[in-house]
């Protein structure tokens, strides 16, 4: 409106400046709406494995394969990482940064023993015969958790990456900044994790 | 400890009001021991079966991981309706309504044409083609 109040013959129809935004201000909600498109990622993952994850073709079934032991174990490997992670995040609120770094180093550990927990219990499948190619409930179960594995995994290459940039350049703003987006993107993990143990495993096993 | 306290907060990357949202030690543990708490009823309840229903059994395991994965999103992720002007919330609401379209389409879909599609059989079989001499 005043835009063609101010120059009534040439009405622009375009921004002209950029509203001024400090520097990585819109960081946070860009890299939300990043995980929300990886969300659809798992919705489409879990979508394919509620059509397959009957579809057996004479195959062993979540019964006959899945230990909830280890999956429990998991599950807890995850979870604490999560709030070591919240403590690291704290840390650095408080500019501590030998306590950020050693929280994040904890965080980082708890994050391999879930996944070298993981490819042991993807290696013992195989080995028993009950690959991917099995069935289409194998499948869709390879590569729905596969998928959440992956993703824990370069979160912990992002996680060393961002340890050293702290050891470097310590807890600028801009390090902060990485820090929080992979704060979100390591909890949001847990959150699909609690699909996943849900819906693959425990009513699995119940069915 | 004082990372319950105002001054706590005063660390935050820009100090403008599009910082990140941010938790305290309190909400982290509260987070954690709720987290807890929810992810072992539902596994004691799968493991021990103290109830012999499925169907209940199932009932109660859905609505503990709903549960937590509320606790999640309000203590480990901070979510707030005002956090960066709403959008947050929006973009979250947003995507909720896409993948309960996407989990309840597909599977509508699907099971629909297996019943249609495989007369008899509930479960997608993979049916042996008669032997042809």
């Amino acid at each position: 409106m005043s835009a063609t109040a101010h120059a009534a013959t040439a009405p622009e129809f375009y921004v002209r400046e950029e509203a001024h935004h400090a520097p990585g201000g819109s960081t946070h909600l860009g890299f939300w709406i990043y995980l929300m498109s990886d969300c659809l990622v798992f919705a489409v993952l879990f979508a394919v494995y509620g059509a397959l994850g009957a579809s057996l073709a004479g195959g062993p079934g979540p019964r006959d394969l899945f230990g909830l032991e280890l999956v429990a174990l998991n599950t807890t490997f995850l979870l604490i990482s999560s709030i070591t992670y919240g403590f690291a995040m704290l840390a650095v609120y408080a500019g501590d940064q030998p306590r950020t770094l050693r929280w994040l180093a904890v965080t980082g550990l708890f994050g391999a023993a879930f996944v070298a927990v993981e490819l042991y219990e993807f290696s013992h499948l195989i080995h028993e015969g009950a690959g991917p190619q099995r069935s289409g409930f194998l499948s869709a179960f390879f590569a729905l958790v596969g998928t959440h594995g992956l993703h824990v995994s370069f979160g912990i290459v992002w996680l060393c990456t961002l340890m050293v940039q702290v050891q470097r350049r310590g807890l600028i703003a801009a390090n902060q900044r990485r820090l929080t987006c992979l704060s979100l993107f390591w909890h949001f993990l847990d959150l699909v994790w609690i699909g996943v143990f849900t819906f693959v495993y425990l009513l699995g096993v119940l069915r | 400890m004082s990372a319950g306290h105002p001054e706590a907060r005063h660390g935050s990357p820009h100090g403008d009001p599009h910082a990140a949202p941010h938790g305290s030690l309190r909400d982290y543990v509260t987070g954690f021991v709720l987290a807890v708490v929810l992810t072992v009823i539902p596994f004691f309840l799968v493991m021990a079966r103290p109830i012999e229903s499925p169907g209940y059994t199932a009932a109660i395991v859905l609505a503990c991981a709903l549960a937590q994965i509320l606790v999640h999103m309000v203590y480990f992720l901070h979510m707030t309706p005002k956090a960066e002007d709403g959008w947050l919330l929006i973009s979250t609401i947003f995507t909720i309504v896409l993948v309960v379209i996407t989990l309840a389409g597909s599977l509508w879909i699907v099971f629909h044409l297996n019943r249609n599609m495989m007369p008899g059989a509930g479960t997608m079989q993979m049916e042996a083609p008669p032997a042809s001499p």
